[in-house]
């Protein structure tokens, strides 16, 4: 049993970083990532005209909107590398479990909007002068990353497969995600200004996290089985 | 595994009624679905009548009996949605593909009957709330269910009738259902920064609950006299595709 455990790591974690050497040498997704980010960011702020009085309300939701859009960026190139060198049978054929693909893709995909995290939450806090640079926001961004990470990455093999995969991935990725949005926006929003309304919107993002980790490791066989 | 093994037209081709297809269900396989289509709408005829003539006139006006069309339909909806996860759970694990055109069929029903929900749903919202459209549980699940199974249609649409379009519908169609509790949960407590008007449910005079049971019954059988009708032409497609196919290779 543990035996088995450490081998999936151990097959996770070299798949890992396989796709993050990959984008260290190409640096194909990254950087545009984190610029679209800041792009959304600048955009939101003339839109809803962020140095108002209500930029509490506003702010945290045009952050996760700049996530979320960035997020479906990085997403949409999960499978990219494997197509564009057709080499997704030889990862098919390798002897390792399908859970440890999907588990390998996530990780990789959360580093990468980990990354444009870290970079626009600073960012963030800087140009609308909202205190959010807190511990607190670790654990939203975090577990709400992988509640969109785990619906995307799922989604991201399945849309790879069809013909207008751009158009389809958020789409299909939205509707899903939509209590991940809902609670990472509000759980920012009591860090910013707490209102106290007694909602546990962490505990939201976590059940969410829970169920559809499990239920798309169990599901990512059925969408690359050949 | 029964089918995967077997070539799909003989499945396809010598029982339309598919699912159905053990010996002693032929009479019902001949003759269902007249019944079905003939029940449908003598249904129709009787909803109408109960919806216009037999229930008592609203205190708020007439144009309360829009219920009797808007709740039926949800009902469908939902009911349609609940069939394409089963569906879809049953066809990944049997891979039998009459459950994946099942799903499907029930699939674009649910789509057309959430629409319809939707509209008149906001018919009556207008009447009675004075709004279109208010950003309530309910009706934000509707509409984002709306939005899972037109992305589970156009999903189809683009993976065509593949194997593995099937599988990824499937999982669609699974993760799509589990997440609509998900959703009704955290546009329920989003709202509690709101206050919402809250539909205030008076105790129904007896007359209204009849018709009312009689539209959801009527409805359900529409729903699956339509969910045969598509099936079995989606079975036919198959099969006309594999004929075409062998035509084609020879």
């Amino acid at each position: 049993m543990m035996a088995s455990l450490q081998l999936f790591w151990q097959q996770t974690l070299a798949m890992l970083w396989k796709d993050i050497r990959c984008e260290l040498r190409t640096r194909q997704v990254w950087g545009g990532m984190a610029l679209f980010a800041l792009l959304v960011l600048v955009v939101f702020n003339f839109a809803f005209d962020l140095r108002v009085n209500d930029k509490v309300a506003v702010a945290p939701g045009a952050l996760w909107i700049a996530f979320v859009f960035a997020s479906i960026l990085g997403l949409g190139r999960t499978f990219a590398a494997e197509l564009e060198h057709g080499s997704m049978d030889r990862l098919l054929i390798c002897p390792v479990d399908r859970k440890a693909i999907y588990c390998a893709k996530l990780l990789g995909n959360m580093a990468f909007i980990g990354v444009v995290e870290i970079i626009a939450v600073p960012l963030f806090a800087a140009a609308y002068d909202l205190p959010v640079l807190t511990l607190g926001i670790i654990p939203i961004v975090l577990l709400g990353t992988l509640g969109i990470a785990a619906i995307g990455t799922l989604f991201s093999a399945i849309a790879s497969n069809t013909r207008a995969r751009e158009v389809l991935l958020p789409l299909l990725v939205f509707p899903l995600i939509i209590p991940v949005v809902i609670g990472a926006v509000r759980a920012t929003q009591e860090l910013v200004s707490p209102v106290g309304d007694g909602v546990p919107w962490l505990g939201l993002i976590i059940a969410f996290d829970v169920i559809f980790l499990s239920v798309s490791a169990v599901m990512f066989q059925y969408v690359v089985e050949e | 595994m029964r089918v995967a093994s077997s070539p799909p037209v003989t499945s396809a081709g010598s029982s339309p009624g598919g699912i159905l297809s053990s010996g002693w269900f032929r009479p019902v396989r001949q003759y269902g679905e007249y019944v079905l289509g003939g029940a449908t709408v003598i249904g129709m005829l009787v909803t109408i009548w109960a919806a216009l003539i037999y229930s008592p006139r609203e205190v708020n006006g007439d144009f309360q009996r829009i219920v009797y069309v808007h709740v039926p339909v949800a009902w469908v909806a939902f009911l349609a949605f609940f069939v394409v996860f089963c569906a879809s759970i049953l066809f990944l694990w049997r891979k039998d593909e009459r459950w994946d055109r099942l799903a499907w069929a029930s699939a674009e029903v649910g789509v057309i009957f959430t629409t319809l929900t939707l509209i008149t749903g906001s018919l009556w919202g207008k009447a009675f709330w004075g709004a279109w459209w208010v950003w309530d549980a309910r009706l934000t699940t509707t509409l984002i269910l709306w939005f899972i199974y037109v992305a589970y249609l156009l999903l189809r649409s683009y993976t065509g009738r593949s194997p593995s379009g099937a599988r990824a519908a499937a999982v669609l169609g699974i993760i799509g259902f589990i997440d609509v509790p998900i959703v009704y949960e955290s546009v329920n407590w989003w709202n509690t920064l709101h206050p919402q008007q809250l539909v205030v449910e008076d105790q129904l005079p007896a007359q209204m609950l009849v018709a009312l049971l009689i539209a959801v019954v009527t409805f359900t059988l529409l729903f699956a006299f339509l969910l045969i009708q598509l099936y079995k032409l989606y079975t036919l497609k198959a099969a006309a595709e594999e004929l075409r196919a062998r035509v084609e290779s020879e």
